[in-house]
């Protein structure tokens, strides 16, 4: 742990979604090894309240933006003041996406357009930005939220399930590009978790600790990981779900 | 987000929850007795209340970790408002120790950030797994009260929403009626968004203990009055004995220790009670042995040492879920406060008919309540003494003493704790807080409890 908390000391980390529940449990642990934070959120309120703890438990620098990141022209502005308020930038992370209603996309594809906008466009938009800035500087961490449901479409959230498989496969591919450059591409698939958003799923009592996830992902940012399925036994499970042949898989109710 | 786009983001968390109410945690109160299936809403931010109960049928109950024992915490075919997510902290000035929070964080979570800091709580129960909102609205105490109050004497501020979007900041000079119906006031005023509490500086986790063996109530009553300038002290009571052991008990007393030492966070518990215990467990003998293997587990008359705050005040934390050694069918508990004319006398004559009731207490905790006033108006602590039992739910026995109990506590113009009261009925309840109906006025209509429609048979009016 003690070494943790020497490397954050001067850790400079963008967080874009940092209202979202596992964001906001990963920035604690940040903001008592004294990072530096700048926040990205949509709602003024909610971004002062998290900001405020932030401040609190002992971030060292904390500055924030109001921003709705579907607006994909905004980021390259957006993106720059965020590089300037905190004097460069060390790690990228990623977490805002929506569950969206998949009943409704089923039926009118401007919501399952909108789903997968917020979750796949909106993301390539900003990390295309960071993957060009920290190539530039040979170094960085991009790590970003994706999801166990990208792994194979489930007829229960397949919409949101194929946002986070594309965002998982270009994270594939722009890491096998820049990697070799000094810069570290961190896709994070959490199972589910007990936060704001799921709150209102059923058996979400169940569902994993949010402090645990954000604990193993700041971990594996540390560890320079390719890869984080958390909690970790979803990476077993997922494995079995992938190799599971379609003539079976397309009859079970997932 | 527009206020319309937050209340909508509510409701579709809602329409999800109402759907698979079956789905829904069981909410259950510390005691375990009584249970009620309630709809179990999750807090997160502070504008999701009034936002949240757009789209809600029946009253609404914002609730904490439910520690409280008995009906306070619940509400029947309600919805409970669960506010733990809600625990940011808004600001700390290390100069001063004033704290502000969400209503939602645990005085746990509380300790974690300020003991480091060199700051402890002001005033603090049994556990550490209380919310501050629900530390507010039950006016908790601990084992400071003769020296610095209940917890609302050190809120120093804190805002109250209404179920109509009303918002009020109350303090001893901003809405002072809504301050002092609120503090204490059983969560039923308005929905508590943040608090402000003033934090005392601490060197060390250590607490200067001492253990002070007496034998009958006179020895207590004397070990009160020569520890009046010692910040903690209570004591444990064997309320299973009678004849020559009759009251006797452990006068436990500390103050926080003046030497300088780390102030390191505490360890996360890892002891968890796995299972319901089975409904024999706890009968007179098992708990007559553990009465006595405590008395002597001091051997000596006296003991001293050096101890840290974890085990001093929360001894039972250890184990999470201790409750469930009461099984199923839950524990009762009985908690009253007897001003100082009548407290040797109605003490001993408490402690007298829960001993021939051969039903056995395996907790039983006595202590001396201060004169400092609480700035709540139904806040509990009263000058006297104040002796805390609980029980096994036997039902053809339990609530025949514990109604005799209640009269005895009545005779003796004493009064019973809400927070830990499952069985008083609505005439002892309207008796012991004869400040009720200004409660009743400024409750928020939107607002009740299991509790406050069984002490008062108000009903929900929505």
């Amino acid at each position: 742990m003690a070494t943790t908390g020497n490397t954050a000391v001067q850790r400079k980390i963008l967080v874009l979604g940092a209202t979202s529940g596992i964001a906001e449990a990963t920035c604690r642990i940040w903001a008592t090894q004294g990072a530096s934070l700048f926040l990205v959120a949509r709602n003024a309120d909610k971004l002062a309240a998290v900001s405020a703890d932030l401040r609190a438990r002992g971030a060292a620098f904390v500055d924030t933006a109001v921003a709705d990141l579907d607006d994909t022209d905004s980021h390259p502005a957006l993106l720059a003041h965020a590089v300037n308020s905190l004097g460069g930038l060390d790690v990228a992370y990623l977490a805002h996406g929506i569950l969206g209603d998949q009943t409704r996309a089923e039926q009118e594809f401007n919501t399952a357009a909108h789903i997968l906008h917020t979750n796949f466009m909106a993301p390539v938009s900003l990390v295309t930005w960071l993957a060009n800035y920290f190539v530039q500087r040979r170094a960085g961490v991009i790590a970003v939220l994706s999801s166990v449901a990208g792994d194979r479409g489930r007829k229960s959230n397949y919409v949101y399930g194929s946002s986070k498989a594309g965002l998982s496969a270009f994270l594939d591919g722009l890491r096998n590009r820049i990697d070799r450059e000094g810069v570290t591409v961190l896709t994070i698939k959490p199972g589910p978790t007990k936060t704001a958003m799921t709150s209102a799923m059923k058996g979400s009592e169940k569902f994993a600790d949010v402090n645990a996830v954000a604990k193993a992902i700041v971990t594996a940012i540390d560890k320079r990981v390719d890869t984080l399925y958390v909690p970790f036994q979803w990476q077993p499970i997922m494995f079995v779900i992938r190799h599971i042949p379609e003539r079976v898989f397309k009859k079970l109710n997932l | 987000m527009p206020a319309a786009a937050e209340a909508n983001e509510a409701q579709k968390r809602l329409q999800y929850d109402s759907g698979n109410s079956t789905a829904t945690p069981q909410f259950e109160s510390w005691g375990r007795y009584p249970t009620y299936a309630a709809n179990v809403v999750p807090m997160h931010w502070q504008s999701d209340f009034p936002a949240v109960t757009q789209n809600l049928h029946n009253g609404v109950l914002p609730v904490g970790l439910g520690r409280s024992y008995g009906d306070v915490c619940l509400l029947k075919g309600g919805n409970l408002l669960a506010t733990p997510a809600m625990n940011r902290i808004l600001s700390f000035d290390p100069e001063t120790g004033l704290l502000t929070a969400e209503a939602g964080i645990s005085l746990a979570q509380i300790l974690d950030f300020t003991v480091p800091r060199g700051f402890f709580l002001p005033v603090t129960p049994g556990t550490k797994y209380v919310t501050l909102g629900g530390a507010i609205a039950n006016d908790i105490h601990g084992k400071n009260h003769h020296v610095a109050g209940t917890f609302g004497c050190h809120v120093t501020r804190f805002e109250l929403v209404r179920s109509d979007g009303t918002v009020l900041h109350c303090s001893p000079t901003e809405n002072e009626d809504f301050y002092s119906m609120t503090i204490g006031g059983l969560g039923l005023t308005g929905f508590i968004r943040w608090a402000s509490l003033r934090l005392k500086p601490i060197v060390s986790r250590m607490i200067d203990y001492e253990g002070i063996q007496f034998h009958g109530i006179d020895e207590f009553l004397a070990l009160t009055e020569a520890s009046k300038e010692i910040e903690y002290t209570v004591s444990w009571v064997d309320c299973a004995s009678t004849g020559k052991n009759f009251c006797r008990g452990v006068f436990m007393q500390g103050d926080h220790s003046s030497k300088r030492a780390p102030l390191k966070p505490s360890p996360e518990p890892k002891l968890v009670f796995p299972f319901d215990a089975p409904g024999f467990a706890l009968n007179h003998l098992s708990v007559s042995a553990f009465n006595t293997v405590f008395f002597h587990k001091q051997m000596k008359k006296r003991v001293v040492t050096l101890q840290d705050y974890e085990p001093f005040f929360y001894p039972l934390d250890k184990v999470l879920h201790w409750n469930r050694m009461y099984g199923k069918r839950g524990l009762l508990q009985f908690q009253y406060a007897i001003p100082w004319d009548n407290a040797r006398e109605g003490t001993v004559a408490i402690l007298k008919e829960v001993a021939k009731s051969g039903l056995a207490s395996f907790l039983a905790v006595l202590k001396a309540f201060g004169d400092v006033p609480s700035p709540g108006v139904m806040s509990f602590p009263k000058p006297g003494i104040t002796l805390a039992l609980d029980f096994p739910i036997k039902p053809d026995k339990s609530f025949p003493l514990f109604e005799r109990l209640a009269d005895m506590t009545l005779e003796f113009g004493g009064r019973l704790y809400p927070a830990k009261d499952a069985a008083m009925t609505a005439a002892q309840f309207q008796a012991f807080y004869p400040e009720w109906q200004k409660l009743a006025r400024l409750r928020d209509p939107l607002i009740t409890s299991s509790f406050w429609e069984r002490v008062t048979g108000d009903q929900p009016s929505i």
